[in-house]
């Protein structure tokens, strides 16, 4: 993974410093709550029911060893013992004292991470797949990009203050695992018609209030003109998107209100101007892919024999290894997720213990490196067989093997009512529900592959509208109802879901999924997945039998 | 008033001429319509010209009179609003212009390091006893990753 150097390691102490002097400026009354409320934000502190909530960067995704016990750290010494992983591969915390985020943040740089633009109008986080370089079905590792667009759009002067949030996500397997086509600029790797491999760019796709697919802007970007096109479509959207509403503040309000083809072609125009001023040099993308090298992998390691024993007589293992890893391009290699929806907690939630356990196992087990998933999840990318066993023993003691990964209980959850105060629902008591009907692990696993999604309000942090079964928490005179979707997707057939009809009581919301599953399980044509079984017949047989009494 | 220009306190020597004001003797700015609306009059003007700019501006439109302009101010209606870092760029950056840009309004002491490096190379305070706090965080960073102007 990327490490630091002197330039990455100053330029993170500054910030750090300058927070320290924009929080003493603000508590000694020198800046107003209005003036610091962009500043913090910019540092990932938000204000929130019970307390600021900051949000530290989890670049791509990719953390190592030292950077999860320092969170663990964290979380012991200034939080309440645990931390929350989420959709974004970012981490939060949800009781830290404002007095105390300079500190915090001074204790993330010292390993190499911050919470630079982490919130704010401005550009964020880049996310990719969690797979990244160990796929088999990858053109490209989107890494070395990443971190090329981590550095551009970190401090990027001119684009600090923008419309509204931006989002960046890039994907470089065949098998889209990062939602690029429901970020604000999805970045695609290809090969052309010659074998080179650059980009295909995806433009105002967004979740959110307006869900809306992204729509190719420019089907083969070559590779050194990335940064210089990025800076055209960031400093047309800048110039010309709206700031008068921040419900239409999103580039894809301004895609759709211009038009793509003129939108296209201001974004053309201006990057003529820029093009040969700024290109990314071959020699910059080969060193940083110096950080993304393989690990010393093994040539032998599928030689194991024990493995085959293990799976063949331990049945719960074999069920583990059946949905809790994934195929690995090396031979003998797996990918292992480590599950953050255990029935009885949080989804995406972690305790310090937890997070210390986990980085000793990454460093016995995966060269200590680690993942966050964008369904909140870890994960593991290089496990030998012949030590998913051991890893899979000390990881159940864990409370993180939960065979679930891509199941019905492996739900992507905003922390709602509990924690937000934008949220109008109590979107974890739900999940816990809802895990507590699906506690047969047999069901669940017969249910097969199927992704619920629920937010605690309309800003859709969870990704609802893209669930195959979406759940939508709504104010009703002061009273949650929640609002089901079904049939989305963030995968290559991305699709928003439909509505099943009218929002269902708080009460009725875990009756209505088990109901809708048992659809499913009677209406099925052999081993057909939910989500092809909803896009074959529709939500017609659904709606039926959910709203038959009323 | 005092302003910072080049990182030096300096004494404002400019009148603002707002819209419906005649125009006075010396160094003077005016808005942008009025720059377009009265440009041969002002182009006989004996002192220095400048144009104040704000958030929806085009600055295309300035782009042939750059010669004649000593001084564009960007006038920030709220910290909020980052079209100013954009102008910034596209006068230093795409038009050439040499003279002096500078901040005005309600922008804040943490924002003048990004504007810097965008080419603005002057700020008005809100309240002089800003002056310090907008020359100490001119120098927030010693480091960055992408070009700009500075």
């Amino acid at each position: 993974m990327y490490r630091y150097n002197e330039i990455d390691q100053r330029l993170v102490d500054e910030r750090v410093a300058q927070f320290r002097k924009q929080t003493e400026r603000f508590l000694k009354g020198e800046l107003s709550e209005d003036e610091f409320r962009p500043l913090r934000l910019r540092n990932g502190l938000y204000v929130q029911i019970h307390a600021p909530m900051l949000r530290v960067a989890g670049p791509y995704g990719l953390l190592n060893s030292k950077q999860i016990r320092k969170l663990a750290h964290i979380a012991r010494k200034y939080d309440k013992n645990y931390c929350h992983f989420t959709t974004r591969q970012n981490i939060q915390y949800n009781w830290p004292k404002l007095e105390e985020v300079p500190d915090i943040l001074e204790e993330l740089a010292s390993v190499q991470m911050h919470a630079i633009q982490t919130s704010g109008n401005c550009m964020r986080n880049t996310t990719s797949d969690h797979l990244a370089g160990v796929c088999v079905d990858e053109i490209e590792d989107p890494r070395p990009y990443c971190e090329i667009i981590r550095q551009w759009t970190t401090l990027h002067p001119e684009f600090d203050y923008l419309p509204r949030k931006f989002k960046i996500a890039v994907s470089g397997s065949q098998r889209d695992r990062a939602a690029t086509q429901f970020h604000d600029i999805g970045l695609h790797l290809v090969k052309n018609e010659t074998g080179e491999v650059g980009f295909r760019v995806l433009i105002g796709g967004g979740l959110g209030r307006t869900p809306v697919i992204g729509q190719v802007i420019k089907p083969y970007l070559e590779q050194q003109h990335l940064l210089s096109y990025l800076e055209a479509i960031l400093r047309i959207y800048n110039l010309f998107g709206r700031r008068d509403n921040k419900y239409k503040a999103r580039i894809k309000i301004l895609v759709r209100e211009t038009g793509l083809e003129k939108f296209n072609a201001m974004v053309e125009a201006e990057w003529q101007l820029i093009k040969d001023g700024m290109e990314l040099s071959a020699e910059r993308v080969a060193a940083v892919k110096t950080h993304f090298t393989p690990p010393p992998y093994e040539a032998d390691a599928d030689q194991n024999i024990s493995f085959a024993e293990q799976l063949a007589n331990n049945k719960a293992f074999a069920t583990w290894y059946k949905y809790n890893t994934a195929r690995h391009k090396m031979p003998g290699y797996q990918a292992v997720y480590l599950s953050l929806k255990a029935p009885d907690t949080p989804p995406g939630d972690m305790t310090d213990q937890q997070l210390d356990a986990v980085a000793d196992l990454a460093d016995q087990y995966s060269f200590g490196e680690i993942r966050v998933t964008h369904r909140q999840n870890l994960v593991f990318s290089d496990v030998k067989q012949g030590d998913l066993f051991a890893l899979w023993q000390q990881l159940d003691g864990l409370k993180l093997a939960t065979p679930n990964i891509g199941t019905a209980t492996d739900m992507i959850c905003c922390p709602g009512l509990d924690f937000c105060s934008l949220a109008n629902a109590g979107s974890i008591g739900i999940a816990k529900e809802i895990n507590a009907a699906l506690d047969d692990m047999d069901y669940l696993h017969d249910i097969g592959e199927l992704k619920i999604n629920m937010s605690g309000c309309m800003n859709g942090c969870a990704h609802q509208s893209v669930g195959h079964i979406g759940i939508l928490g709504v104010d009703k005179k002061g009273v949650e109802w929640y609002q089901i979707t079904l049939g989305g997707s963030s995968e290559n057939e991305a699709a928003i879901g439909e509505r099943l009809g009218p929002a269902v009581a708080k009460h009725e919301v875990t009756n209505t999924i088990t109901t809708i599953l048992d659809v499913y399980v009677k209406q099925r044509l052999d081993d057909e997945p939910f989500l092809d079984m909803v896009n074959r017949v529709g939500i017609a047989p659904f709606k039926e039998r959910v709203y038959e009494n009323n | 008033m005092k302003i910072i220009k080049d990182n030096h306190i300096v004494d404002n020597g400019w009148h603002y001429i707002a819209e419906h004001d005649p125009l006075s003797t010396g160094d003077i700015t005016v808005s942008l319509a009025r720059w377009e609306s009265e440009k041969a009059q002002l182009l006989n003007h004996t002192g220095k010209l400048g144009v104040r700019l704000v958030p929806g501006d085009a600055v295309a439109a300035l782009a042939q009179d750059l010669n004649s302009i000593q001084l564009i101010e960007l006038d920030f209606p709220d910290l909020a609003d980052g079209r100013l870092f954009s102008l910034a760029w596209l006068l230093r950056g795409r038009y050439g212009y040499q003279g002096e840009i500078r901040a005005t309004g309600r922008y804040v002491a943490e924002q003048v390091y990004y504007l810097s490096r965008v080419g603005v190379n002057a700020f008005a305070p809100q309240k002089q006893e800003d002056l310090p706090a907008i020359q100490a965080c001119l120098s927030d960073f010693s480091v960055s990753y992408q070009p700009s102007i500075n």
